[in-house]
């Protein structure tokens, strides 16, 4: 059981990491553009990496219910297509309204 | 599409709604066998026509090709997050953002559609615009080697052409 949770602990831990990145990017980069590099992808494997952490964690101290972990993987396989999905809306509207890409050298906005 | 593919369509439609109902309610009693069901019947009757199109030719192969493709894709998520880590804490952020267009041998939707949501999940790059007619894709990149991984080397428009058996 040890190592589970160690492993659980690990997976929570990385993925609230890469949450934290995606946070600092957000508040770093230069424009709406770069943001959106930021948080979009960090997100992604920072929540696929703490669902990950859960689905362990129930596997091995509710054996009773599987059904759980099968829904929490679907919830990683939605959050994949829709995350990607949902950016690329963001940066179409953006780019139709004729919003400038930050380039090397400008001030921030 | 003619009467056969729709009746093909509507099976495989019912099919997946109730086995996805049943893995959402765990529970198999009569009643709410039934009541799956008649939502998956709604479901169904409302949304055939979007999950399958026709019959569609050699989505076995297709399929398989797709499951060898997202290992690949996965480890790729995880690069493309050191990376932007690695440009959002170092202090000087080396980034020279940019927006490149290259046009790919890709034509169906589904093809499109992965190769869209694969660049955007990848390191630095976001797709901008698809253009469906000529496969022309419009990208923002976050630096210059981004923009190269598609411009020169082309590695993800191969792997998912060679997905979708699109050259």
């Amino acid at each position: 059981m040890l190592v589970v949770d160690v492993t659980v602990a690990i997976l929570l831990t990385i993925g609230m990491f890469f949450m934290f990145i995606g946070a600092i990017g957000l508040l770093r980069f230069p424009d709406f553009y770069t943001r959106l590099h930021a948080t979009g992808k960090c997100d992604t494997l920072g929540e696929g990496l703490i669902i990950v952490g859960l689905i362990i964690y129930h596997l091995f101290h509710y054996p009773g219910t599987p059904l759980v972990t099968v829904k929490l993987l679907f919830l990683i396989i939605f959050i994949f297509i829709a995350n990607p999905t949902a950016i690329h809306a963001l940066v179409k509207a953006a780019y139709r309204r004729g919003v400038k890409p930050w380039r090397w050298g400008e001030g921030r906005r | 599409m003619n009467r056969g593919e729709q009746g093909f369509g509507i099976v495989v439609t019912f099919c997946i709604m109730f086995l996805f109902w049943l893995i959402l309610s765990g529970v198999f009693d009569a009643f709410h066998l039934i009541t799956g069901g008649i939502c998956s019947a709604i479901v169904t009757l409302i949304s055939h026509g979007l999950l399958v199109k026709g019959r569609g030719e050699r989505v076995l192969p297709k399929s398989l090709r797709l499951l060898l493709y997202i290992p690949w894709q996965l480890w790729q998520i995880v690069l493309a997050n050191v990376d932007v880590a690695y440009r959002v804490l170092h202090p000087k952020m080396p980034i020279n953002p940019r927006v490149i267009e290259f046009e790919t041998s890709l034509r169906g939707d589904f093809a499109l559609a992965t190769l869209a949501n694969s660049i955007t999940l990848t390191p630095g790059t976001i797709t901008i615009f698809v253009e469906p007619g000529k496969g022309k894709f419009w990208v923002h990149a976050l630096a210059k080697e981004h923009a190269d991984a598609h411009l020169v080397d082309k590695t993800m428009q191969g792997k998912v052409a060679h997905v979708f058996m699109e050259w």
